[in-house]
C-alpha cells in the first residue's frame, strides 16, 4: 500500500467518523420539533447533543483539510464542481450552528419555535445533500481532460443521487432517534423508540436498495462483504431499538454508517472522482495526490495526534454519559429587566446627566 | 462583473466578517480563563460572576466565528480551485494541522466547559477553558502560517512542467519569519479588541452605578489590557514593517504611496490629492519616519513603487505589479490611527480611574462605549492592507489572483453565493449584536458563597 492509498483510507475514516457522530446530531435536529412537545422537552433534546455537536462537526473540517493537503486536485475539482450543493450545506450548517447558541438566549415561545424549525431545516438539508453528493461521487460526474466539472446542479439530482440522499436522511434520523433513546428517560425515551421503529421501516428498504444498486454497478468482492454486513447491522440495530436495547441499537446504526462509507470508498478506489465523460479523465488516488514529502509529514501528524483527539473526545462523551430528564433543565433565564436590584433602572446614571 | 471580481468580493466580505468574531474569541477566551483562575485562587465570588458574564459574550461570538470559519476552509476549493490545485501540497498542510491539532481541541473543550460546571472538579473544569483558549491561539498560528506562506513563500519548490508547487520543509513553513512576526501582532491586536469590549461593557454599568463591585474592576482590567496590548501591537507591527520592506517592497511603497525611491523618506499622516503619483495638493508629513519604520535608519533607502515595478517587470515579465494604491495607503494609515487612538483612550482612562476614582464626565463614558469600534476597525484595516497590498499575487511571486480562480464555476453561481453569504452574515451580525447588547444590559449574575451548588447552573446550558 502506498502513502496515497493510506491517505485515501484515512479520509474514508474521517468521513465515517463524521457520519457516525454528526449523523445523530442531524437526526436529533430533525426530530426536535416532533418529539419535543413543550419547551422543556425540546431543551432536553438539544442538550443531549449540546456538549458534543461542535466537536463532531470538526470531523468534517478535518476531512476537508485532509483532502486539501493529501489530494489537492480532488479537493479543487470536487469543491468547485459541487459549488451550489456545498453552498446549501454551508448555509444550513451556519444557521444550525448558531441556532443552539441563540435559541436559549431569549425566553419567548415565538423566538424559540422559529429557531426549532431553523434547527430542523439546518439538519435535514445537509443530511439529504451529503447522500446526494456521495452517491454522485461513486457514480461519476462529467469531468473534462483538465479535471474540471462540466455539469450543473441538475446533473447531480439524478435518481441514484436522490436515492443516496434519502438513504443518509433516513439513516441519520434513525441513528438520532436511537441516540435519543439512549440519552433520555420516560416519555421522551418511549417517543424516541417509536420514532426509531417508524424510521427503520423506511431506512431499511431504502438502504438495501441503494447498497444493492451500488454493488451491482460499482461493487467488488470485498465491498460486497462490507455492504452485506452494513445491511445486517442495520436490521439488527433496528430490531434492538424496537426491543428497547438502545446500546446495541446504537452500535448497530453506527456500524451501518461506518460500513456504508467503507463500501462507497472501497467501490471508488483507485479512483477518487470518476469522470463520466471518459475514464481517462478520472481523478485517481495517484494522479490527484500530493507529493511524497507532504504525505509523509501529514502521516506523522495524523499518527501522533489522531489518538490524542480520539482520547479526549471519548472522554467528553464519558463525562456526559448520564441520561437527561426534565428536572436537569434549569428554569429559563430571566429577561434582563426582570432581575431585581441589578438592572439599569436600579441606580441613577452618572454619565447621563452630568 | 467577472467570476474573478465576484469571487474576490466574496472572499473579502466573508473573511473580513469572519475576523470580526475571531479576535474577540482569541482575546476573551484567555481573559475568561484568567478570571476563572482568579476565582479558584482567591475564592472571591466576584471573579466567578465575571467569568460567567464574559463567558457568555465569548460563547455568542465563538458560535459565529466557528460557523463562518467552515466557509473559509471550503471557499478555497469552491472559488479558488486553480489556487488549491497549485498550492495544495504546501498550503493544505497547515490547514489540516489546524483542524486536527487546534480546532478539535477548541471545540471539544468548549463543550466540556459550557456543560461541565457541575460534572467536573473545579480544577479540571478550569483546565477545560484553558485548553479551549490555547486551542484558539494555536488555531490562529496555523492559519497565519498558511497566510504568511502566501506573503512570503518558503520551504517549497516548483515542479517544472506541472502547475503546482510542492513542500520541501514543513519546519521552514511553520517558522517562516513572516508568521513569527504576524502571529504576535494579530495575537496582541486580539487583546486590544477584548480589552475594548471589557471597557465598553463595564463603562456602561459603571455609568449607571450598577454592579460596581464587578464592573469597576473590569473597567480597570480592560483599560490596562488595551493599553498594554496596544503597545505590544505597535512594537510587533514595527518588526513586521521591516520584514515587509525586505520581503514585499512593493507593499511597503504602496503603504506610503511612495513612487520614487528615497533615502530619507517621510511618512505622510494625511494626503489630499490623487495618489497616482502625479499630483499631491496637500499633505502633513513627518520627515524621516518612513525610512525609520522600514529600515531603522532615518537615511535608509525605501524603494519607490515605480522602481519596484521596473524590477518586477524584469523578473516576472511585463505587467502591472501595483496594488490599488489608495486602498493600501488609507488602510495602512487607518489601521495605525484607529489602533493608536484606542491605546491613547485607554491611557487616559487609566489616569482618570486611578486610585479607585470613578470619573463623572459623561464624555468619558461615551468614549469608553463607542471606542469599542476602534480596535475592530484597526484589525479590519490591517487585514485589508495586508491582503490588498499583496495584489496582484495570491502567492507572492508565484501565482496571481487572476490565475487562481476556479475554471468551472459560473458567474451566476458566484452571484448566488455572494448574495446568500452577505444576507446571511448581515442577519447573523444583527442577531448576535442584539443578543450581546441584551446580555450586557442584564448585568453579571448574582452568586452565592457556594459556587459548586447542587442546582444546575442556569447560565450554561442551551
Amino acid at each position: 500500500m502506498n502513502l496515497a492509498t493510506f491517505w485515501f483510507i484515512l479520509i474514508a475514516i474521517l468521513w465515517s467518523g463524521y457520519f457516525v457522530l454528526e449523523g445523530f446530531d442531524f437526526g436529533v435536529g430533525i426530530l426536535l420539533p416532533f418529539l419535543g412537545r413543550d419547551d422543556t422537552e425540546r431543551r432536553v433534546l438539544i442538550n443531549t447533543i449540546g456538549p458534543v455537536w461542535d466537536g463532531n462537526e470538526v470531523w468534517l473540517l478535518t476531512a476537508g483539510g485532509a483532502t486539501f493537503a493529501a489530494f489537492p486536485q480532488w479537493y479543487a475539482t470536487l469543491f468547485s464542481g459541487f459549488y451550489l450543493p456545498l453552498l446549501l450545506i454551508l448555509a444550513a450548517l451556519i444557521v444550525r450552528g448558531v441556532c443552539f447558541e441563540f435559541r436559549s438566549k431569549v425566553d419567548s415561545p415565538r423566538w424559540r419555535t422559529t429557531w426549532d424549525w431553523a434547527i430542523f431545516a439546518g439538519s435535514a438539508l445537509p443530511a439529504l445533500l451529503w447522500g446526494v453528493a456521495f452517491a454522485n461521487i461513486v457514480r461519476g460526474v462529467p469531468l473534462n481532460a483538465q479535471h474540471v466539472y462540466t455539469g450543473n446542479l441538475l446533473t447531480l439530482l439524478n435518481w441514484y443521487g436522490l436515492l443516496g440522499g434519502l438513504v443518509t436522511l433516513s439513516l441519520f434520523v434513525l441513528h438520532g432517534a436511537i441516540f435519543l433513546g439512549l440519552r433520555t428517560t420516560d416519555e421522551l425515551r418511549r417517543r424516541a423508540r417509536r420514532a426509531a421503529t417508524g424510521t427503520a421501516l423506511a431506512a431499511i428498504p431504502l438502504a438495501a436498495i441503494f447498497l444493492a444498486v451500488t454493488q451491482v454497478g460499482h461493487g467488488r468482492p470485498a465491498t460486497d462483504v462490507t455492504a452485506a454486513v452494513a445491511a445486517v447491522a442495520l436490521i439488527g440495530g433496528a430490531a434492538a431499538a424496537m426491543r428497547g436495547r438502545e446500546g446495541w441499537a446504537f452500535a448497530g446504526t453506527a456500524l451501518t454508517l461506518l460500513l456504508a462509507v467503507a463500501t462507497l470508498f472501497g467501490d471508488l478506489w483507485p479512483n477518487v472522482l470518476p469522470s463520466s465523460t471518459s475514464a481517462t479523465y478520472s481523478l485517481t488516488v495517484n494522479n490527484a495526490s500530493s507529493a511524497h514529502y507532504t504525505l509523509v509529514v501529514m502521516s506523522w501528524v495524523a499518527v501522533i495526534f489522531t489518538p490524542v483527539v480520539l482520547g479526549y473526545q471519548s472522554w467528553s462523551y464519558w463525562v456526559f454519559r448520564k441520561r437527561l430528564t426534565r428536572s436537569d433543565i434549569p428554569a429559563p433565564e430571566q429577561a434582563p429587566a426582570a432581575r431585581p436590584g441589578t438592572g439599569p433602572e436600579s441606580a441613577e446614571p452618572i454619565g447621563g446627566r452630568a | 462583473m467577472t467570476v474573478l471580481d465576484l469571487s474576490r468580493w466574496q472572499f473579502g466580505i466573508t473573511t473580513v466578517y469572519h475576523f470580526i468574531f475571531v479576535p474577540l474569541t482569541i482575546g476573551l477566551s484567555l481573559v475568561v480563563a484568567c478570571m476563572q483562575t482568579a476565582w479558584l485562587i482567591k475564592k472571591d465570588p466576584v471573579y466567578l460572576r465575571m467569568t460567567k458574564f464574559f463567558g457568555k459574550i465569548f460563547l455568542i461570538n465563538f458560535a459565529v466565528g466557528v460557523v463562518t470559519g467552515i466557509v473559509q476552509e471550503f471557499q478555497f476549493g469552491m472559488n479558488w480551485s486553480a489556487y488549491s490545485e497549485f498550492v495544495g501540497n504546501v498550503f493544505g498542510a497547515p490547514l489540516a494541522m489546524e483542524a486536527l491539532l487546534a480546532f478539535f481541541m477548541e471545540s471539544t473543550f468548549i463543550g466540556l466547559w459550557i456543560f461541565g460546571w457541575n460534572r467536573l472538579s473545579p480544577r479540571l473544569h478550569l483546565a477545560t477553558i484553558w485548553l479551549a483558549a490555547i486551542g484558539t491561539s494555536l488555531s490562529a498560528y496555523f492559519i497565519l502560517a498558511a497566510n504568511s506562506w502566501m506573503q512570503h513563500p518558503v520551504g517549497y519548490k516548483v515542479i517544472p512542467g506541472t502547475h503546482r508547487v510542492v513542500l520541501t520543509s514543513i519546519w521552514a513553513l511553520l517558522t517562516n519569519s513572516t508568521v513569527l512576526a504576524a502571529w504576535p501582532h494579530v495575537w496582541f491586536a486580539s487583546f486590544m479588541v477584548a480589552g475594548a469590549v471589557l471597557i465598553a461593557v463595564s463603562a456602561w454599568h459603571v455609568a449607571r452605578k450598577s454592579q460596581l463591585e464587578v464592573f469597576r474592576r473590569v473597567l480597570r482590567l480592560g483599560l490596562a489590557i488595551t493599553l498594554a496590548a496596544g503597545i505590544a501591537t505597535a512594537v510587533t507591527g514595527d518588526v513586521q514593517a521591516r520584514l515587509m520592506d525586505s520581503q514585499q517592497p512593493m507593499k511597503m511603497a504602496a503603504a506610503e504611496a511612495l513612487y520614487n525611491t528615497s533615502d530619507a523618506a517621510s511618512f505622510s499622516l494625511f494626503t489630499i490629492g490623487s495618489l497616482n503619483g502625479s499630483k499631491e495638493l496637500w499633505s502633513i508629513r513627518v520627515p524621516y519616519l518612513l525610512s525609520l519604520i522600514a529600515t531603522l535608519n532615518p537615511h535608509g533607502t525605501v524603494q519607490g513603487i515605480d522602481n519596484v515595478e521596473r524590477a518586477y517587470d524584469k523578473k516576472y515579465g511585463p505587467g502591472s505589479y501595483k496594488p490599488i494604491i489608495p486602498v493600501t495607503y488609507w488602510s495602512f494609515r487607518l489601521m495605525i490611527g484607529f489602533g493608536g487612538l484606542a491605546a491613547l483612550l485607554a491611557a487616559i482612562g487609566l489616569w482618570l480611574t486611578r486610585r479607585r476614582r470613578i470619573p463623572r464626565s459623561r464624555w468619558f463614558y461615551r468614549a469608553a462605549l463607542w471606542g469599542v469600534a476602534l480596535p475592530y476597525l484597526a484589525t479590519t484595516m490591517g487585514w485589508i492592507f495586508t491582503e490588498m497590498g499583496r495584489q496582484p499575487w495570491t502567492v507572492f511571486g508565484l501565482l496571481t489572483t487572476a490565475q487562481s480562480v476556479s475554471a468551472g464555476v459560473t458567474a451566476s453561481s458566484v452571484i448566488i453565493s455572494l448574495t446568500v453569504f452577505t444576507l446571511l452574515y448581515a442577519g447573523l451580525a444583527g442577531i448576535a449584536g442584539w443578543l450581546t447588547i441584551r446580555h450586557v444590559k442584564g448585568g453579571a449574575p448574582e452568586e452565592t458563597d457556594h459556587p459548586a451548588s447542587e442546582e444546575p447552573l442556569p447560565v450554561f446550558s442551551y
